[in-house]
């Protein structure tokens, strides 16, 4: 794909680019890091299956831990564990981890500085036909309003891979949300990622297209829409949501004057909302701010849906026009 | 051989700081710090393997006090076996106090969770548990709930929880004094039968009066001969212990006594002389 940056080293064939999905990447990352590092146990919520903690329990059986579907439990037992000096690596839906079990997060994890990692899967709408119950939305402003939170929202299997390497190494309590369905794989292993600073995936100065997750592949689309209009988009893999690397998306204000966020969750409190607030504090710009917006999801296939409620490469170029 | 004469002084003593530091924070919590005296002194002074000068010491033993509300016994305690200053206390929820409303880890020593928020305690005590046996480790792990706190669903899936997980180094205490804020346990959201309860949730039950510092002794004890399951201990105990208009009464949950006349006839009635003031510039033996 032209303009695609080569620092970026992105995979070579960017128009049909393999598909993973994003839990996969966690569950290579989860045995990766049990290999490497004793102190690492994984929670479960008898999801093991579904979140591909499964794979730490048929490998490394004493390494992995079920309670059953008590999430409250499972954060608490987390942070008992870490206090005693483990890595514990809590998996199960996000809409239950940040939902049902958001005041053991806050209290016990995020107040008392407990080393909990947190593995959420099934996020974005793209569950698809489980429906509105199990679309985890809102778990990004849930997470990224709590101080001593890192959340990161990789782009792809083999970024979710890197983040759960980083956090086994990072102490203090992580939040990584990927999704079920399978997702284009854009990066590579030499691909940099560094939790809190984004990368810039293509080059433009005509509108800057800041994502995450699986819209940073459907941004490279709407990029290569509107460059046969000529209009040159810049693509900004914004994959850490807390802290937010505040100098590149400045910069890319800047030097584009307008921005398009684009995530898979609501409108209000994600990733628009976290650039927003930076931008309109050091250096006010027209945006758009494409998510689900403010109702919740249903049942339905990931591509259905994903087209339903807006969040496709078609849409982000439309908004990105309207700042033209 | 126990001293159990010292041991009741020692009660004596605690409920004393108790009541001191709350009237000087001029808010805090007394009925369920004085109902939870023995059950702490005992622990501390006869069970719990610590070291107040390294409280990260890796082969202590874990407290973790899930009715973060009555911090104020916990403090004292703490002080009283030094891990930190007796003159801290006299700071208790001030700004920029090392000691604050609530238990925070990060800023006392002593202090496992960041508790408070009812229902979590348990979980967090049952994950270091879990941590112990993992690493083959014969650390002990205690639990001190309160009985309101029961209404809790969490504390009931960490109890499923350490049952399923066989852990026999988890001992929890509930504060069985039947009151919680709106009153009594049994009008408010009944518990009992609250031993058969736990008995089904597969824990070992011993059912003591927690206001007696031989009874939880043993009861501790006895726990520590477990195995395969974890204990319950429901210590049934008088909320507000000690002090003749606290005992027995819900409207002592939160509030503190106050300074002068009030704070006085408390300690009268433990049978300290001095005014109360006094007792901060003293150490934790004078008894004037």
């Amino acid at each position: 794909m032209p303009g695609v940056c080569k620092e970026a080293k992105l995979v070579k064939d960017t128009e049909s680019p393999e598909k993973v999905p994003g839990r996969d990447g966690y569950g290579h990352g989860l045995l990766k890091v049990c290999e490497n590092d004793r102190r690492v146990v994984v929670c479960e919520a008898d999801l093991a299956d579904s979140t591909r903690s499964g794979w730490v329990r048929d490998k490394y059986p004493d390494r992995f831990f079920d309670f059953g579907i008590s999430e409250q439990d499972m954060v608490a037992q987390a942070g008992g564990m870490a206090r005693a000096g483990l890595v514990p690596f809590v998996s199960t839906f996000g809409i239950f981890i940040t939902g049902r079990a958001w005041d053991q997060l806050r209290t016990s994890i995020c107040y008392g500085e407990l080393n909990v990692k947190f593995g959420a899967s099934h996020c974005g709408i793209s569950v698809g036909p489980d429906g509105a119950t199990h679309q985890t939305l809102e778990d990004v402003p849930l997470t990224r309003v709590l101080p001593n939170m890192t959340v990161v929202v990789p782009c792809d299997a083999v970024e979710v891979e890197k983040a759960v390497v980083w956090a086994a190494g990072h102490v203090g309590p992580v939040y990584i949300r990927f999704g079920r369905a399978a997702e284009a794989v854009i990066t590579t292993e030499e691909t940099p990622f560094e939790v809190g600073r984004t990368e810039v995936f293509r080059d433009g100065d005509d509108v800057s297209l800041v994502a995450c997750g699986s819209m940073v592949y459907e941004s490279f689309l709407a990029a290569e829409e509107l460059s046969a209009e000529g209009v040159e988009a810049r693509v900004i893999n914004c994959h850490t949501i807390k802290p937010l690397d505040v100098d590149t998306l400045e910069t890319a204000a800047r030097e584009c004057g307008a921005i398009v966020t684009a995530e898979e969750g609501q409108v209000y409190g994600g990733l628009g909302g976290a650039v927003a607030e930076v931008l309109s504090q050091r250096c006010p710009v027209p945006m758009r701010i494409v998510g689900v917006p403010d109702v919740f999801g249903e049942s339905g296939a990931p591509g259905e849906l994903l087209a339903k409620y807006g969040l496709t490469a078609g849409n982000i170029a439309a908004k990105a026009r309207e700042l033209l | 051989m126990r001293d159990w004469a010292e041991l009741e002084e020692t009660c004596r003593k605690i409920r004393r700081d108790i009541l001191v530091m709350l009237a000087e924070a001029g808010s805090g919590h007394p009925g369920g710090s004085l109902s939870a005296v023995e059950i702490l002194v005992a622990l501390y002074w006869n069970i719990l393997r610590d070291n107040p000068v390294e409280p990260e010491w890796e082969d202590r033993d874990y407290f973790v006090l899930s009715k973060g509300h009555a911090c104020p016994v916990l403090y004292a305690v703490l002080a009283a076996r030094g891990y930190f200053d007796r003159n801290e206390l006299w700071t208790l929820r001030k700004l920029d106090s090392m000691l604050q409303g609530h238990p925070h880890r990060i800023d006392t020593p002593g202090v496992e969770f960041s508790t408070g928020s009812l229902g979590q305690g348990l979980g967090l005590a049952s994950g270091v548990a879990m941590a112990m046996k993992r690493l083959g480790k014969p650390n002990q792990v205690y639990c001190l709930m309160g009985d309101g706190e029961q209404n809790e669903g969490s504390i009931w899936e960490a109890g499923m929880t350490a049952a399923h997980y066989d852990l026999d180094n988890l001992c929890g205490v509930v504060d069985r004094n039947y009151l919680m804020i709106d009153g009594n346990t049994e009008d408010v959201m009944a518990l009992d039968p609250l031993d058969e309860k736990w008995r089904a949730f597969g824990w070992n039950v011993i059912k003591v009066d927690g206001n007696d510092l031989k009874q939880m002794t043993y009861a501790y004890e006895r726990a520590l001969l477990e195995k395969g399951r974890p204990t319950m201990i429901i210590a049934g105990t008088v909320k507000g212990r000690g002090v003749s208009y606290m005992e027995n009464l819900a409207g002592w949950h939160g509030k503190a006594p106050a300074k002068g006349e009030q704070v006085q006839q408390a300690l009268t009635d433990l049978g300290f002389q001095a005014p109360w003031e006094e007792y901060k510039e003293h150490k934790f033996d004078w008894v004037a």
